[in-house]
């Protein structure tokens, strides 16, 4: 049983004015998260992200499609004591100490007031606000509230992990732990789900990923295999001891040559013709320095649009 | 039934941690010195007059809370989007909206407890009598305040803070005044005109039903049927609401 199944997902909003289209913001979106992995939901502000995690919480209903989490429908309501949730720039009850706010939704997931008291501690201590228990949210950075935000996601122990931007206004340091949290989750066998638009918050820590724009799937799948899809792998050479500009059949095989003191940089489009501009570097005298073959990233992904995105293949199994 | 708790326990944390909520304790005190003051001006009466503003300053008070605290009650939670985590929980939205109102009802049992009692304190203090029909105009004063309430929660699923408190107000004046509605309907010759007037009547809350505070004043009990037949009204009236407040919050998207 897959974590999240999600099949033909589509989510259109009515329209303010009668007569006009409906506006569609997710189309037709497959894609399913296996049980103990980090998936990571890629996409520009505006793609869907949100969206899709709402209908996952079930905040709002799908217009066509099905949606499961952990083998029973989105919204369905005793599956989410298995779910902790953490929305993007999330506004809590200020009025209350991140000691009764967490002991709130403790409550709310059903927790035993005796599980409850240790589970808070416990938490603060994990999200490092040990020492802010006592004080009002109203008091809290946004750092912190985005700490104390994930330690209500935490709350009842969930198996399935759905966060929203869950780095966002955070620090290089409180990124870092929030990527070790997250870590740490699959290493207890969680499943965690996160939106995301910073490629490498994803690459860094996603054993999955699905990239979405403008509320279409562009690809899903491993990291690695993402990123080896892309056709147009370019080479870069350093070499020194030759003035690359000077030779013709370089020139003309190189997208790009840079000139730095005795070392020349030069970018071939395509790795067919490093072989023949080794040979020139060879013939005129120059020492070769470095080869290093440049990948298609996530980046390219990001950035095309659906219609630019036609040569990705799906991934098998997803 | 434990997420209801949950949930009104809360709403009435955040009530109490409110200022507002104080202030308005703060200004009914005031209104009851007021009460006495005025009674102390007047010449003949001044039992009566004392038990008069003393009833309406714990109505006012109450309608005042219930309206504006009732209409952000769930139209706030939508605006600062803290609804986002709490219905990720395992609770039924009709459970979350329940929550809301039995927090509200909480605050306002506790303030009306307070106001009640500075009200009777300042009767026996001016040796006025407190009599049966003051206890009686109490509770339904209670029971119009949770209709009042029931309605801005009903408008707070669905609308804005701002409209729903237009609406709200717009409807208890028009409940306090289906009465008159009644004797325009009876005396108009157009049947169109007595249909809407008709239908208007019935539709809308009676408020006026639950009013019994000019007669309590003067010591006049209502018949222990009126009561019980004006409090079923209000309290089946304020049940009706809040069903259609489930009904149409469970059809919202977030």
């Amino acid at each position: 049983m897959d974590a999240i199944h999600v099949e033909g997902l589509t989510k259109q909003f009515r329209p303010g004015w009668p007569g006009r289209p409906p506006a569609t913001v997710l189309d037709r979106l497959s894609f399913s998260v296996q049980q103990g992995e980090i998936y990571g939901f890629l996409g520009p502000n505006g793609s869907g992200k949100t969206t899709t995690i709402k209908v996952l919480i079930g905040l709002i209903r799908a217009t066509s499609g099905t949606v499961e989490l952990l083998g029973k429908p989105a919204g369905d309501v005793p599956t989410r004591r298995r779910v902790g949730f953490l929305p993007e720039a999330p506004y809590f009850y200020d009025y209350l100490t991140a000691e009764e706010f967490l002991t709130f939704y403790g409550h709310l997931a059903g927790l035993e007031r005796g599980v409850l008291g240790k589970r808070v501690l416990h938490l603060l201590d994990m999200v490092g606000l040990a020492e802010a228990g006592t004080r009002q949210l109203r008091k809290f950075s946004k750092g912190m509230l985005q700490r104390v935000g994930l330690a209500q996601a935490l709350i009842h122990d969930p198996d399935l992990v759905i966060l929203d931007e869950p780095m966002s206004g955070l620090d290089p340091i409180g990124r870092k732990q929030v990527r070790d949290l997250i870590l740490g989750l699959r290493g207890q066998g969680k499943t965690v789900f996160f939106s995301t638009h910073i490629i490498p918050d994803v690459e860094m820590i996603c054993d999955r990923v699905g990239v979405i724009v403008k509320g279409k799937l562009l690809a899903t799948g491993r990291v690695d295999e993402l990123v080896s899809h892309g056709h147009t792998q370019s080479v870069e050479i350093v070499c020194q001891g030759i003035a690359a500009e000077q030779v013709t059949a370089i020139r003309t095989m190189a997208t790009r040559l840079v000139q730095q003191g005795s070392q020349t940089l030069i970018v071939l489009p395509k790795p067919d013709l490093l072989e023949g501009v080794l040979a020139e570097i060879r013939k005129h005298g120059g020492t070769l320095i470095s080869v290093t073959p440049h990948k298609s990233s996530l980046e390219e992904l990001f950035f095309k649009s659906p219609g630019q995105a036609d040569h990705i293949r799906p991934i098998a199994g997803v | 039934m434990w997420p209801v708790i949950v949930i009104a326990l809360n709403t009435f944390r955040e009530n109490l941690r409110d200022k507002i909520l104080y202030n308005l304790v703060f200004s009914s005190l005031l209104l009851i010195g007021a009460s006495v003051l005025l009674a102390d001006l007047t010449i003949m009466e001044h039992h009566k007059m004392i038990a008069d503003m003393g009833l309406a300053a714990i109505n006012l008070v109450g309608v005042i809370i219930a309206v504006f605290v009732g209409i952000g009650l769930v139209s706030k939670e939508i605006e600062r989007r803290t609804i986002y985590t709490i219905m990720a929980r395992p609770i039924k939205r009709t459970q979350f909206v329940l929550g809301k109102y039995l927090g509200l009802v909480m605050t306002l049992s506790v303030n009306m407890a307070v106001m009640v009692i500075v009200f009777f304190a300042t009767l026996w203090l001016y040796r006025a009598p407190i009599h049966g029909a003051l206890i009686q105009a109490v509770a339904l004063i209670f029971v119009e305040v949770l209709v009042v309430t029931a309605i801005a929660l009903f408008f707070s699923t669905f609308s804005t803070s701002t409209l729903s408190a237009i609406m709200t107000l717009g409807l208890f004046v028009v409940g306090h005044l289906t009465v008159d509605l009644k004797g325009i309907a009876e005396s108009s010759r157009s049947e169109m005109v007595q249909a809407v007037v008709t239908t208007v009547y019935y539709v809308f809350p009676n408020l006026e039903i639950l009013n019994v505070k000019g007669q309590a004043a003067m010591g006049v009990h209502v018949s222990y049927a009126y009561q019980a037949m004006a409090m079923s009204y209000g309290l089946l009236y304020a049940a009706l609401l809040l069903a259609g407040a489930c009904v149409i919050f469970q059809r919202r998207d977030f």
